[in-house]
């Protein structure tokens, strides 16, 4: 496996503009004999597929929802990052870039993110042509909000629902395409596989998930769009259908897997109410600029959180970040709830959780002036929780967000397999070992809106794929093991059900691949994925036939990716000996508890090539060279 | 908790299909609905029975993808609460609890719980956008839009796309879907230059695809979870009658 980065030559600054002059052009009467497969309708997908066919190539675009619209994507509250200034408060593009390097800990490709900041300011002016509600100031400029690891104020937002208004927008932008006929969609359909021909991705094979029926496709270039792999915790912020399922596929076809330990954990989520919980709810980041956390100083006491006196409380975060306080970054905000649990100081069902107080708040600004700011929070809390946060703290637990880890893509955003694209959360380039608030929206646009549609052109013009049908030997080959695999899931007679096996794995997942993981936990989890796999084999029941809607069979599938990938990331967990962003080898902390890196033996993206089920992946590395930031270490204190 | 479940059972679309019942005993006040749904499907898997089907994803409140009527209303008893983010605690021990899927003809049954709502999908490709191609917009800031417009947009574009609307009327209108994602428009500047053929198309659109007429009931309103208003039909029946006086049709 070669890993070629491609990045360009020349000053930061040049490279992008430099790239886009040297990459060679489709002619645009040309265009529309090219044929583009999308994988995925969210931010990423959704807006490369729109733009993909506005340039006037052949796309077809596939999800798995009922509608476009409805994908993962639509879930972001918080915010989006540009660099506009509109602030007038010192922000740029370097600005930016820098920012995001150092939230990634130093474990992203420099070019790739120069580039995210250099386009960030085109997507606002995209979106707001298209009719984005962005909120507004009274004199009808576009409003900003701060969000961590930023001391400028550069994220638009649109109430707090950003990332539906947004994903509205490629959507609408998809359906003019529609329209056109320049799209044909595919939804409800899940791609199982990819088809290579003679070394390039030619084709995929999917299922009809109301007819059951397995189909080929085939088209001049594959992109995948189909989000992140969180879901492999069981329980996290993510919608219930994201899954592995096409990038692991793709990667069992040759696609490198990089940084798959790189996960994120959300500091401020409401804690598990029980085993009967199926996801987990994210309340905003935003809420810590006036909540503050904290957990009783002795272990088990049982009076009510009103009760505690202020001397009988530790105020954890400003006790250990004096000048970051609450406001500390997500990483180390999570990793201190989980100790302070861990210590026995936790609060409510199970001892997991914190408090999350707006005692003093309020008494500051009056329930009137909270209401205001979080007022749909709390009563989304309250919805789920039965309690009022205006009367007691609420409880906060950190819980699985976003995986920075993904396909491995080089600066034209194609994967190892050449004609394989990957975008958005499914690749692993631009967030490092740590994603900034407000930066995966950005980064979703960034990719299909403003660099593959470039990129792809490129690789149409300089590798001429030949004509293919999908009567070709391989397509017959791989549609015959995807049937194969379906038959096996379906005639497996056990007694236990898909998402048992998953919540299983989640669980491991969780404790020993987590939020802090060690060599030995690593170790275990590399034994037992292993095992539960065989017990699924052996004792999973899926009930119903394939030639129908059948939505215990798509979960079965997805729980049978989610316990072979679980593997290569706990390989990739073992194998990073340091501590940097969300992974924390607890082997690798000062003395007070940081996470410590380890730049001579570390600064590269480790990225794995599949050799075969039960056999440990190849490692390979790409190294990551830093000319115009200097690596630092990470201060909050 | 202890609870009978009555609920709609389809394997096909052309399958008549019937009610069918459920004693579930083992519910907890904090679970949501669509987990008690998880429950009894780990029952019904168990015994080797096809688990009920249903649509759901983010259990946010934001996808639009869950669709349940529940004793008679659509995403059931709470006010402005979807679904999946409607817990148990809102029913009672030995409750009877009947759940169906959204029924519309223009919403055709796919399986149980599972409907076809790719009729919203058809409205919005007839024109339910701005046409403006990637690249070469203006600087963002360039067109200043009033904080009170801005905000009337996006209460419209708060609409989930759910359908509840269309399940709740009687005559199975999808006025407030239309009128919410006309509206969203119409209150840009933006949106202006296409506003008449927007509303002319994306009307014609859901009249072909046989959503009843707006007769008034307020249904609608009364079960959107986002809480659209009503104003926003009749925002939408001007733009139209306007529409159709230029000669538009
Ligand atoms: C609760 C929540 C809040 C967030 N808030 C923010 C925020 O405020 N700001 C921010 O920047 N980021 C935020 N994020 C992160 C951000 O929303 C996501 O990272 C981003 O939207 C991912 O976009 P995507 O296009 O890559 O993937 P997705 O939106 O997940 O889309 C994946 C697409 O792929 C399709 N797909 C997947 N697998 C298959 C398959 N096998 N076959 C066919 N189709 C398939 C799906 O149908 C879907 O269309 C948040 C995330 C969560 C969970
Ligand atoms: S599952 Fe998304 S709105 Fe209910």
């Amino acid at each position: 496996m070669e890993l070629n980065s491609g990045i360009p030559g020349g000053p930061l600054a040049d490279k992008w503009d430099k790239h886009r002059f040297e990459m060679k052009l489709v002619n645009p009467a040309n265009k529309r004999k090219f044929s583009v497969i999308m994988v995925g309708s969210g931010l990423a997908g959704g807006s490369a597929a729109a733009t993909l066919a506005e340039l006037g190539y052949d796309v077809h675009c596939f999800c798995f929802q009922d509608s476009p619209r409805r994908a993962h994507s639509i879930a972001a509250q918080g915010g989006i990052n540009s660099a506009k200034n509109y602030q007038n408060d010192g922000d740029s593009v370097h600005r930016l870039f820098y920012d995001t390097v150092k939230g990634g800990d130093f474990r992203s490709r420099e070019a790739n993110v120069y580039r995210l900041a250099q386009v960030s300011t085109n997507i606002i002016d995209q979106c707001a042509a298209q009719g984005v509600p962005f909120a507004r100031e009274y004199g009808g400029q576009l409003a900003n909000r701060s969000f961590g690891g930023a001391q400028v104020s550069r994220t638009f937002y649109a109430r707090g629902q950003t990332g539906q208004q947004l994903l509205l927008g490629c959507y609408n932008a998809l359906s003019r395409q529609i329209g056109l006929g320049n799209v044909k969609m595919h939804t409800r359909s899940e791609m199982l596989d990819v088809v290579v021909v003679d070394g390039k991705a030619r084709g995929i094979i999917t299922r009809d998930l109301v007819s059951g029926k397995i189909e080929r496709h085939v088209a001049d270039a594959v992109v995948l769009g189909t989000g992140g792999y969180s879901n492999v915790f069981y329980l996290s912020t993510n919608a219930k259908g994201c899954n592995v399922t096409a990038a692991w596929r793709a990667h069992k076809r040759g696609a490198g897997f990089a940084n798959p330990c790189y996960t994120q954990i959300h500091p401020t989520c409401i804690p598990v109410a029980g085993d009967h919980q199926s996801k987990l709810t994210l309340m905003s980041e935003s809420l810590r600029n006036d909540g503050r956390v904290w957990v009783p100083k002795e272990s088990g006491d049982k009076r009510a959180p009103h009760d505690i006196p202020e001397s009988d409380r530790d105020y954890y975060l400003e006790r250990k970040y004096p000048s970051f306080g609450n406001l500390a970054p997500r990483d180390i905000a999570s990793r201190s709830a989980k100790e302070a649990c861990d210590n026995g100081l936790g609060v409510g069902p199970g001892g997991r959780g914190v408090f999350l107080d707006f005692r003093d708040a309020i008494q500051r600004v009056g329930d009137e002036a909270i209401s205001q700011r979080y007022g749909n929070l709390f009563d989304m809390y309250q919805r789920i929780t039965d309690e009022n946060p205006y009367k007691v703290p609420m409880r906060i637990y950190p819980a699985p967000h976003y995986s920075m880890g993904g396909l491995w893509v080089d600066y034209n955003l194609m994967s190892t397999v050449p004609g394989l694209h990957v975008i958005g959360e499914a690749n692993f380039s631009d967030h490092g070992a740590n994603r900034l608030g407000a930066s995966a929206l950005m980064q979703g646009l960034a990719d299909g809106y403003f660099v593959l549609p470039y990129t792809i052109g490129h690789y149409f013009a300089t590798h001429k794929p030949e004509p293919v049908s999908t009567d070709h030997p391989e397509f017959k080959r791989v549609e015959a093991e995807v049937h194969e695999r379906i038959k096996r899931l379906t005639s497996a007679s056990g007694k236990r059900t898909p998402d048992s096996f998953h919540r299983e794995l989640g669980r491991l997942m969780w404790n020993n691949v987590g939020m802090a993981r060690t060599e030995a936990s690593c170790k275990e989890a590399l034994e037992k994925i292993p095992q539960i796999r065989e017990e699924f084999w052996r004792d999973v029941k899926v009930v119903g036939g394939h030639s129908e809607m059948n939505m215990a069979l798509e979960q079965a599938g997805r729980v049978a990716d989610f316990l072979e990938f679980a593997e290569t990331m706990a390989h990739d967990a073992l194998t990073r000996d340091e501590s940097c962003g969300g992974h924390f080898r607890e082997e690798h902390q000062s003395p007070d508890g940081e996470a410590k890196r380890n730049d001579d033996d570390f600064c590269h993206a480790t990225v794995w090539e599949h050799r075969g089920e039960g056999e440990a992946p190849k490692e390979h590395r790409e190294q990551l060279d830093f000319e115009n930031v200097q690596l630092a270490t990470r201060s909050y204190k | 908790m202890k609870l009978t479940l009555n609920i709609w059972r389809q394997k096909t679309p052309s399958d008549a299909g019937h009610m069918e019942r459920h004693e579930l005993s083992d519910v907890s006040p904090d679970m949501s609905f669509l987990e008690m749904l998880d429950v009894l499907n780990e029952h019904l898997q168990v015994e080797g029975k096809d688990p009920v089907a249903f649509d759901h994803d983010c259990r946010e409140g934001i996808c639009g993808m869950c669709s349940l009527v529940i004793n008679g209303t659509a995403h059931g008893p709470m006010k402005a609460t979807t679904t999946c983010q409607l817990h148990m605690r809102s029913f009672k021990d030995g409750d009877t609890v009947d759940i169906e899927p959204f029924r519309a003809k223009a919403f055709p049954v796919v399986k149980d719980l599972t409907v076809d709502r790719s009729s919203f999908d058809r409205i919005n490709e007839a024109g339910g956008f701005v046409s403006v191609n990637t690249g070469g917009a203006p600087d963002a800031n360039a067109l200043p839009i009033g904080k009170v417009e801005a905000d009337k947009a996006m209460d419209a574009a708060a609409c989930i796309g759910c359908g509840a609307c269309v399940a709740a009327c009687p005559n199975a209108s999808a006025m407030l879907f239309v009128s919410a994602k006309i509206g969203h428009l119409a209150h840009l500047p933006q949106g202006q230059p296409e506003r008449a053929r927007r509303a002319l198309n994306l009307v014609s659109t859901m009249d072909a695809e046989g959503f009843g007429n707006c007769r008034n009931y307020y249904e609608c309103e009364a079960v959107c979870p986002k809480e659209i208003p009503i104003d926003f039909i009749a925002e939408m029946n001007r733009d139209w009658r306007s529409s159709v006086l230029k000669g538009g049709s």
